[in-house]
């Protein structure tokens, strides 16, 4: 037994220019949440608590795109989705298309825990949260000034990249001004790295008596159709977790989702004999194709892992031995 | 080598003493859309185009669980998912939610190829569905009389069960009564296809399970559950849909193909095994032309056919339709 671990992310997809204040206050988040885990973990919390926990305060900070903050659909609406699993027994329960619902993933938990389905979605989801009596507030509580801008420019971005494919800084640069600095052309989804809102939240927990569990939450990509449905409540691409290990994504969820990243990083370890770390280096490199992902990752003998192949992600990881880390760079 | 096709009506306890009234017009469906399959392959037809074309005459024949015929909601409402996915590109599509359109299949077609998404779900797949100018009807033309005798049985054995059997019955769901035969809660349709050259396609499709809540999504949409296709094989899933996404089985046959070396039977067997007894089927076909139908139910509506000649039609362990017939012709 090795003791417990957690490892939590803000998203993978970072874009380079992010101003130091911003890194500085993303930085300062991660390191509060990770706190209250390993409080909760100290104190013998179960594994599917402590993400559950974790998550619930990466939702409530508007920094991170979940929760308060997420990213906004083509109509200007929040959609957020969430998911958990608890490795023991592998339970679990998802959600998707909430729009009220203040704590997206404690929805994904009670669907796990009192409903008889294991994923709830829109309108019916809606009903569920009001019948269990969660905190529900208003849409625009959940709408941030910044993504209001956001959405306008990648709105500009997504006609301009997809309508004309012409280089953003050669139409853009009076309109879009200092935000879309396309120095590197670096995308994500199709969106300047610059207004692509990476920061999905994620936390994969061991406890001390070796159970896995996970969950992710997320507003999904800024200016989605209304209705898609990203990697994040899909068990076995956003978030899994068994006997073995548990595992949270981060970023382009379609890629995601074609290489059912979460449940192949267990899967390696399962069917391939291969250590935490080797399973997330193989995902990373050989299940994505062309996409753009990161994950984090435990295992049941308390090792932490991580992997991206983005340009950062915000994430940050403790141990029962003492090892502390809150990173965002390579 | 050579294609070969699979497909399936769904997985569940389906009592041997199936009325053949329910039996009859099922196995007519499933050697009818077998036949079509097959004149497809041999016309060289992708396997995408081919699995699609079958389930979308699944889900227009009424007796099954998918497009007509999909079970109700516990509203009386009907809320449709599928999903597709081509094996060499993983390209995949699926859609939740889906009230009024026909054909939900060729819905997550359209996702996959029109839309820079993999899944829409609920109003945004019908607005979608709508952009594309697919086939819509009024959600009364999916309802069957029988269905709705069938949600009235569910609640009643629903509420039964809530007012007296209190003690034990926190996690059990509600049990089928004897008098809806036992096959409400399947119907599912799937499935998978092989061409000559080794290319793969799955696709899946359901109404779902019968006085499930307004909302509930299960395993078919879910890429990796329900439905799932890659360079190795093609694999559509059917049982109970909370317990196949947790075991992600379809990915699972796949993966202990490509981590661990299974021969696809093998692989498909094992993942079969894995799931708690009487939850799930699944069919699958290997880049090679093999074909496998396990189930852990008592039965699964099922057939499959190979380019060497061999089809099968069959419901339970024991009796199935074995067939040697010339196809080359």
């Amino acid at each position: 037994m090795g003791g417990w671990a957690i490892t939590i992310h803000g998203g993978a997809g970072v874009d380079p220019n992010l101003p130091m204040e911003r890194q500085e206050q993303a930085k300062a988040v991660l390191g509060r949440c990770l706190e209250i885990g390993i409080a909760a973990l100290r104190s013998g919390a179960a594994a599917v608590d402590v993400a559950e926990l974790v998550v619930r305060e990466l939702e409530t900070d508007p920094v991170f795109n979940s929760g308060r903050g997420s990213a906004l659909t083509a109509l200007g609406t929040v959609e957020m989705e969430a998911s958990i699993m608890d490795g023991r027994h592998r339970r679990i329960g998802a959600v998707s298309g909430l729009s009220t619902v203040k704590n997206p993933v404690s929805l994904a938990r009670l669907v796990m825990d009192k409903s008889p389905h294991s994923y709830l979605a829109f309108s019916g989801a809606e009903d569920f949260a009001r019948a269990q009596g969660v905190e529900t507030v208003d849409n625009s509580y959940f709408i941030t000034e910044e993504n209001v801008g956001m959405l306008k420019l990648a709105k500009e971005a997504n006609s301009i990249l997809f309508d004309y494919r012409v280089p953003l800084e050669n139409t853009c640069g009076t309109s879009a001004g200092s935000v879309v600095t396309m120095d590197s052309g670096m995308q994500m989804n199709g969106l300047p790295i610059s207004i692509y809102a990476p920061e999905t939240v994620g936390c994969a927990v061991v406890d001390s008596q070796g159970w896995c569990a996970a969950a992710t939450s997320t507003g999904g990509l800024m200016n989605k159709m209304t209705g898609r449905i990203g990697d994040s409540p899909l068990i076995g691409a956003g978030t899994y977790a068994c006997n073995l290990c548990a595992v949270s994504c981060t970023g382009e969820g379609e890629a995601i989702i074609r290489g059912t990243l979460a449940r192949d990083v267990a899967a390696l370890m399962e069917y391939k004999g291969l250590g935490l770390q080797e399973a997330v280096d193989y995902v990373i490199n050989e299940r994505l194709d062309e996409g753009k992902a990161g994950l984090i990752a435990v295992s049941n003998r308390g090792e932490v892992a991580y992997g991206f192949n983005t340009i950062g992600m915000f994430r940050g990881s403790a141990t029962e031995n003492g090892f502390m880390e809150v990173g965002i760079w390579e | 080598m050579g294609w070969a096709i699979a497909l399936h009506g769904g997985a569940g306890d389906i009592p041997l003493s199936l009325p053949l009234e329910r039996r009859v017009p099922r196995e007519a469906t499933l050697r009818r859309c077998l036949s079509l399959g097959i004149a497809a392959l041999k016309a060289n037809q992708p396997p995408l185009d081919v699995v699609e074309l079958v389930v979308r005459e699944l889900e227009n024949c009424p007796h099954f669980n998918a497009g007509r015929g999909s079970v109700l909601t516990t509203n009386g409402t009907v809320e449709m998912e599928a999903c597709i996915m081509d094996g060499n590109t993983k390209s995949c599509g699926a859609v939740s939610g889906v009230s009024t359109v026909v054909n939900p299949i060729s819905l997550a077609r359209l996702v996959m190829e029109k839309t820079p998404h993999i899944y829409l779900g609920f109003d945004g797949a019908e607005a979608f569905a709508r952009e594309q100018c697919v086939e819509t009807v009024e959600t009364g033309h999916f309802i069957t009389q029988e269905n709705v005798e069938r949600l009235r049985q569910a609640k009643e054995a629903n509420r039964v069960q809530i007012d007296y059997t209190q003690p034990s019955h926190g996690d059990t769901p509600p049990q089928p009564t004897s008098a809806d035969n036992g096959d409400s809660q399947i119907g599912t349709v799937g499935c998978v296809a092989v061409d000559g050259k080794g290319n793969l396609a799955a696709a899946t499709s359901t109404g779902g399970l019968v006085n499930k809540m307004v909302g509930r999504i299960g395993d078919t949409p879910v890429i990796g559950a329900g439905t799932y296709a890659n360079t190795f094989c093609a694999v559509s899933a059917t049982g109970k849909g909370e317990f196949i996404i947790r075991a992600t089985v379809a990915r699972d046959v796949a993966a202990l193909m490509e981590y661990k070396g299974l021969s696809m039977k093998e692989a498909a067997a094992y993942v079969i095994n894995s799931v708690p007894k009487c939850h799930a089927g699944l069919v699958a076909v290997s880049a090679n032309g093999e074909v496998a139908m396990p189930f852990n139910t008592k039965g699964m509506f099922r057939a499959c056919a190979t380019e060497d000649g061999y089809s099968e039609i069959g419901i339970w362990d024991t009796e199935v339709e074995h067939n040697f017939i010339d196809l080359k012709s």
